[in-house]
């Protein structure tokens, strides 16, 4: 703890800024995201936006896995119903990108409650098959539901607009990736100060003791579900009309791991962890990619070594930070800011 | 309705099949709690290992088994050695997720080892299929479902009847007293994994008989699923009887469901039966009904 913080109320301790450096610090950085794109080149944006799709999907994930304690294996799928929702609203109905995002949000909350259900009885290993097999279903609907996801040939979705402005480069759909980023961020970071987010912690903390206290389990669950849906209906969103395009391939089961990935590596119930984990998993595939394509001059067969690599590295990643920092790397970084606060005295 | 003996027969043959894989989740469970999903790796893993050893050394099939079989005990031991045995008492998600890991591992390694295109595995039963009269059954399914059997019967006999198969039995019942009444809880821990990782490759060799063997053989793993679901997580019984059950289940869905859905059925009946059976009754059939009220 830094010398001089004391706390003398718990509204002084709840607050997320808990000094004016840490608010400088957050708008400094706000501002360089928001001039980056005047320096970058396409390939850093275009990376720079799956990362911020991702820190949306795993901000949603982590409050229901990492603050209520369901575990979701099915969060790509959710994803999914966010992605086909927005292109249906926009090529169907022709509904502009801006109504089509947030209803598409609510359909894929509302399909999360859906899977949500078998939480009124089971927990645990249970949860986790059940939303296994929500996400296989999900997929099998994606594929075979052709009247309105047209199957494995996809939709087509036209980029968004505003005020004659199309977004439909990687430089300007950064922007809109920023302004959802902050905001889902905000949501998520203030909703664990409020009823319901300590009513998360205390199911997951213990589920008895929580229903003792009068927390509804099967509401506070469901309402865990469908706003975790909801994040994943967004980023579904925006992962579409990033890439112009929806097809069943977007949204593997292997996509749902890589999210719970990210908020392991990144740190369970911890919205820092979150932005850490997704900034993380997708920037480490990427750097393989580099490294991989920058080693193909002397090794022409590493190549086709790329995808299975990935893999490799994934449960490597994995299976290390479970076993050596199961708090992930927002305990790292919590560590060295704890060092660095009391540096060079720190006993 | 001429067809239905013949669906029922391939369910139950691939049932077989169904059944073995999930003696492999069945044992592990029971044993340490934990649900193993790099289940599907280890068959993969299996069917590849025995696959180059026939065709690198000519060694005739059962002694390329046999060698498989020692790689899988070996893999299993070693996999529970260095990287399950430190999460012992950790939260369930931390143990799910490392087995996903170690499938991505797997899946990974097998990748870049063998290349990810499909192979025939060399004839190893008589190509004849059997004629019941009133079915057919392919000689790769009969075989596979014979191999499936044999093999069933023979865990179940050492989970019943030997010195091992009962301290694996009062483990899984009490690690406590198991380890108060001398029983080496690790070494069961490790015969847990060395077993489900044999049950897993003789899985994987015959799936790979029938099918071919790819990267993608694995898939079966998570189709297990349900029928450990189904049967009872910890339940033997309940493995087999389940494998029987979506195997037949999945044959119906194929025939009688694809004209109207538009295919694949298959793959999808089996998640939609776990989800229903997981709202009814989520320790399925034979399992040990766990019952808390909250």
């Amino acid at each position: 703890m830094r010398c001089g913080d004391f706390k003398e109320s718990y509204l002084h301790d709840e607050e997320i800024f808990q000094s004016l450096w840490v608010k400088c610090w957050l708008y400094g950085f706000i501002l360089i995201l928001a001039v980056l794109p005047l320096f970058a080149g396409a390939y850093a944006l275009h990376v720079a936006n799956l990362v911020g799709i991702a820190i949306i999907g795993a901000v949603g994930l982590n409050i229901l896995t990492g603050c209520t304690g369901q575990i979701s294996l099915g969060h790509a799928a959710f994803i999914g119903v966010g992605g086909y929702a927005t292109a249906i609203l926009i090529t169907r109905v022709g509904m502009p990108f801006w109504f089509a995002l947030p209803i598409a949000g609510f359909i894929s909350a509302a399909v999360g409650m859906v899977i949500g259900i078998p939480s009124l009885r089971v927990k645990g290993l249970y949860l986790c098959i059940a939303t296994l097999a929500a996400q296989f279903i999900l997929d099998w609907v994606f594929v075979h539901w052709e009247f309105m996801t047209h199957g494995i040939r996809g939709i087509n979705v036209p980029p968004p607009s505003l005020g004659g402005v199309v977004f439909d480069t990687e430089r300007s759909f950064y922007y809109i990736t920023l302004v959802f980023v902050i905001l889902s961020v905000g949501f998520g970071r203030n909703l664990l100060r409020t009823r319901w987010g300590r009513a998360f912690v205390a199911i997951r903390d213990r589920d008895l003791a929580a229903e003792m206290m009068g927390i509804n389990l099967f509401r506070y669950k469901l309402i865990s579900f469908a706003i975790s849906s909801f994040f994943a209906g967004i980023a579904g969103g925006l992962l579409v009309s990033f890439f112009k395009v929806v097809t069943p391939e977007h949204f593997p089961f292997g996509m749902s791991i890589q999210y719970l990935a990210m908020i392991i590596v990144g740190g369970l119930g911890s919205i820092l962890g979150s932005i850490l984990g997704a900034a993380f998993m997708t920037l480490v595939p990427e750097l393989l990619n580099v490294l991989t394509s920058s080693a193909k001059d002397w090794f022409p067969s590493v190549g086709q070594m790329f995808m299975p690599m990935k893999d490799v590295v994934f449960g490597v990643l994995i299976v290390c930070f479970l076993v050596f920092e199961p708090h992930g790397l927002a305990a790292i970084w919590q560590r060295i800011k704890n060092f660095f606060a009391l540096w060079p005295f720190s006993y | 309705m001429e067809i239905v003996p013949q669906i029922l027969v391939s369910g139950l043959a691939a049932g077989g099949v169904y059944g073995l894989v999930a003696l492999g989740f069945v044992l592990i469970y029971k044993a340490t709690s934990i649900l193993n999903l790099a289940t599907g790796e280890f068959m993969t893993l299996g069917a590849f290992i025995c696959l180059s050893i026939m065709t690198q050394t000519s060694a005739p099939f059962y002694v390329s088994l046999l060698v498989t079989l020692g790689f899988a005990a070996l893999l299993g031991v070693i996999i529970e050695r260095i990287i399950l045995r430190p999460l012992i008492g950790e939260p369930i998600i931390s143990v799910i997720m490392v087995t996903i890991g170690l499938a991505a591992i797997l899946r990974g390694m097998t990748h870049i080892i063998w290349s990810p295109e499909y192979r025939s595995f060399p004839q190893i039963f008589p190509p004849e299929p059997l004629d019941l009269g009133f079915a057919i059954v392919p000689s790769g399914l009969l075989w596979g479902f014979i191999f499936a059997m044999i093999c069933t019967i023979v865990f179940t006999g050492i989970f019943r009847y030997t010195r091992t198969g009962l301290a694996m039995r009062a483990t899984a019942s009490n690690q406590q007293a198991a380890l108060s009444m001398g029983i080496s809880v690790k070494g069961v821990f490790a015969l847990s994994w060395s077993f489900a990782a044999i049950t897993a490759a003789i899985g994987g060799i015959i799936v790979g008989n029938i099918s071919g063997i790819s990267i993608h053989v694995g898939h079966i793993g998570l189709k297990v699923l349900s029928v450990i679901i189904i049967g009872g997580l910890d339940s033997i019984i309940g493995a087999i009887v389940g494998g029987f059950v979506i195997g037949i289940l999945e044959n119906f869905a194929g025939v009688f469901l694809d004209p109207y859905l538009g295919g694949g059925t298959k793959e999808v009946v089996p998640f939609i039966v776990l989800v229903i059976i997981i709202m009814i009754r989520p320790y399925g059939m034979f399992g040990k009904a766990i019952i808390e009220r909250v």
